[in-house]
């Protein structure tokens, strides 16, 4: 008789065999007759999809439109003499782009790794080709270079203090402040009315105020929601289901014309800065009912074993609560931030050239009539862009906090 | 049968001061349904006190006011000369006092295990974070997960876990602990490894209110066992009493159903 022990069975786990690509193709693709039917359908769609799409970009699509605006869809109407200070508010950008990337990268073995070497080159190349930014690759190539820099002076600087995330934090914070300061002046620089901020620099100008003001706002509302106080949790669910109630065009329309109302007369806050808290205040309650779903989904032994510690309930809430409600809020929380971007298109609609608005304006031009397939697809992309780095900046944040199995 | 008759108690023998005075407890859930029907119990410093009976009894309800995680309706309690009122730093300062172990452990998924030890003693007791973790790291080597100290909850066994709950109560060096069916969300094997843990900490003094439905623990180590049943507490009595000659018909009755 033999026993069979754990020891005595092989230990190496069997090879997963690769199977050759027309095998591959044969199990996937053409495993019954249906099967090879729909992909033979599908190819052929799709190769005629792409086939028009290519032809029309490479024959018939007129794409100067694009690069003779640049500076508009860029910036808007704000004066081309004071390029400069955008530029300034770029290179700032980068630099502390570069510092977070360094920084939080400094457990990696290495920090230009073949992709990432193969990823920066594959942006240097697009910067000097693509027609549209041809023109300032004496400027952009420079900001790769500061990114990359940054990056690795950020990594040794992370590795001999740990502790300098925080600082990262507060230099962006504050970096919030500088650019604003940049691009409106004052204090020393020549100010430029926000009649003339536009472009992409005011979409992700609005976008970012819009983040920055609804959540706290939200977790406010959602925590509101849930108060032992009924009048607090009374006031939070009527403001999230009025609001929530309302089309944000309205919203934005109320917010020109009711926000001045509540203030004293002669205090008129700028356009922009209505159309921001307007935004602001609905995306609040959209994302309180998301982090409200993340609070619900924290068991409530975790609250028990946190009082029965002695933990009051702000430190219970701030510790033990929100870090692991927001967490199972994230992809909720990032979906409502891509819908806040997205959401910016509607200042077009109140009077702000922010860039759908700008790529409106530019169509009406007679020089550029007849361009929509150019300026949209344009624009598109550049939106995909912000929002797929939005989703994957989630996905990132998402595996870092994954403790389960590690 | 002939039972072993050894010393059955714990090697110090239970004081008279007493750590819990429980007087005439009711208490109605929000449906209505009356689940402490005038319960009355004292608990001396260092006795251990083991709690048995049927689900839905009321046992552990009934130990879940001791540090006012289940409000009460009538009576009173009273844990370390403090009674305990609806007043909030009444009720915190009590927690502070009172050690409680989970049936679900209930560590904190986001901390590493060193976290989830030095948490309160840092934020409650204000101590600094050097003496939070060395007092910590002496804990987890006492309930044997000194190696494990870097590693998330999620990374544990079900038994390990509990003993990292074990040492994150005793974190707070409380003056009583609680335990709610510490073994019963474990798998066999890993009753022992902290029903051990308890046994040390019973050794050690530590006074201990423990619901549970191990007969084995409570025989070796509990000082008295009581019965709780629809609310109501049926019997108290010592250990060889209440396994062999207990008094109450109910008592004959559960102990058939378990043993």
């Amino acid at each position: 008789m033999t026993t069979v022990t754990p020891d005595s069975l092989s230990s190496t786990r069997p090879e997963v065999v690769g199977l050759s690509p027309w095998a591959w193709a044969k199990k996937n693709l053409f495993s019954d007759w249906f099967n090879s039917l729909l992909t033979v359908v599908l190819v052929t769609i799709l190769g005629w999809l792409i086939f028009r799409l290519a032809n029309w970009a490479l024959t018939t699509a007129q794409w100067q439109v694009i690069p003779n605006n640049v500076g508009l869809f860029m910036t808007g109407t704000y004066p081309s003499s004071l390029y400069a200070r955008v530029w300034a508010l770029l290179a700032m950008i980068c630099l502390l782009a570069g510092l977070s990337w360094g920084v939080l990268s400094r457990n990696l073995s290495t920090l230009f790794s073949r992709n990432v070497l193969i990823g920066i080159g594959a942006i240097c190349a697009f910067i000097v080709l693509f027609p549209p930014t041809r023109p300032s690759s004496l400027k952009l190539l420079p900001m790769v270079a500061m990114v990359a820099g940054m990056a690795a002076i950020g990594r040794q600087a992370g590795r001999q203090r740990p502790g300098i995330g925080k600082w990262v934090s507060l230099l962006w914070f504050l970096s919030y402040f500088v650019a604003l300061w940049l691009i409106g002046g004052g204090l020393g620089l020549t100010p430029v009315s926000t009649n003339d901020w536009g472009g992409l620099m005011l979409t992700l100008l609005a976008a970012v105020s819009g983040i920055a003001l609804c959540f706290p706002l939200g977790l406010m509302l959602a925590l509101g929601r849930r108060s032992a106080l009924p009048v607090v949790r009374w006031l939070s669910t009527a403001y999230i289901e009025v609001v929530r109630g309302v089309p944000l065009v309205a919203f934005l329309f109320m917010g020109q014309v009711l926000i001045p109302l509540f203030l004293p007369a002669g205090t008129r806050p700028d356009r922009i800065l209505r159309a921001i808290i307007a935004l602001a205040l609905f995306s609040a309650a959209y994302l309180a009912e998301n982090v409200r779903a993340g609070l619900q989904a924290v068991p409530r032994g975790q609250r028990e074993a946190a009082m029965s510690l002695g933990l009051n309930t702000p430190t219970t809430l701030g510790l033990i609560i929100l870090p692991q409600a927001l967490k199972i809020a994230i992809p909720a929380i990032v979906g409502q931030f891509i819908s806040l971007f997205q959401d910016t298109t509607l200042l077009a609609i109140v009077g702000l050239a922010e860039l759908l608005g700008i790529g409106r304006s530019i169509l009406a031009n007679p020089s550029y009539l007849g361009r929509y397939a150019e300026v949209y697809l344009f624009l598109g992309v550049i939106y995909w862009f912000f929002c797929y780095a939005m989703s994957l900046a989630s996905r990132k944040i998402e595996d870092k906090l994954n403790t389960d199995e590690r | 049968m002939t039972q072993p008759q050894t010393e059955q108690s714990s090697t110090q023998t239970p004081s008279t001061e007493p750590v819990i005075v429980a007087r005439d407890v009711e208490k109605w859930y929000d449906n209505g349904f009356h689940v402490l029907k005038g319960v009355s119990m004292t608990v001396y410093k260092g006795e251990v006190l083991v709690v048995m009976g049927p689900s839905g009894s009321g046992k552990s309800t009934f130990i879940r006011t001791f540090n006012a995680l289940e409000p009460y309706q009538k009576g009173s309690i009273e844990v370390d000369g403090i009674t305990i009122s609806h007043d909030l730093k009444n009720i915190e300062a009590i927690r502070q006092e009172v050690g409680m172990v989970f049936q679900q452990f209930n560590l904190f998924p986001h901390l590493t295990v060193l976290q989830n030890v030095t948490l309160a003693p840092i934020w409650v007791r204000r101590w600094p974070k050097s003496k939070a973790q060395e007092v910590a790291m002496q804990l987890l080597e006492r309930v044997g997960i000194l190696e494990q100290a870097h590693k998330f909850p999620g990374q544990l066994s079900g038994g390990q876990q509990q003993r990292v709950a074990i040492a994150r109560s005793l974190a707070m060096q409380p003056k009583v602990m609680l335990f709610d069916e510490p073994t019963s969300a474990l798998d066999p094997e890993m009753v022992r490894e902290v029903l051990d843990v308890m046994r040390g900490l019973a050794k050690s003094g530590m006074t201990m209110v423990c619901v549970t439905h191990e007969v084995g623990f409570a025989r070796e180590v509990a000082d008295r066992v009581v019965l709780m049943d629809g609310g109501c507490l049926i019997e108290q009595n010592t250990p060889q009493a209440f396994f062999n000659q207990p008094r109450e018909e109910r008592t004959k009755q559960f102990l058939s159903q378990i043993l």
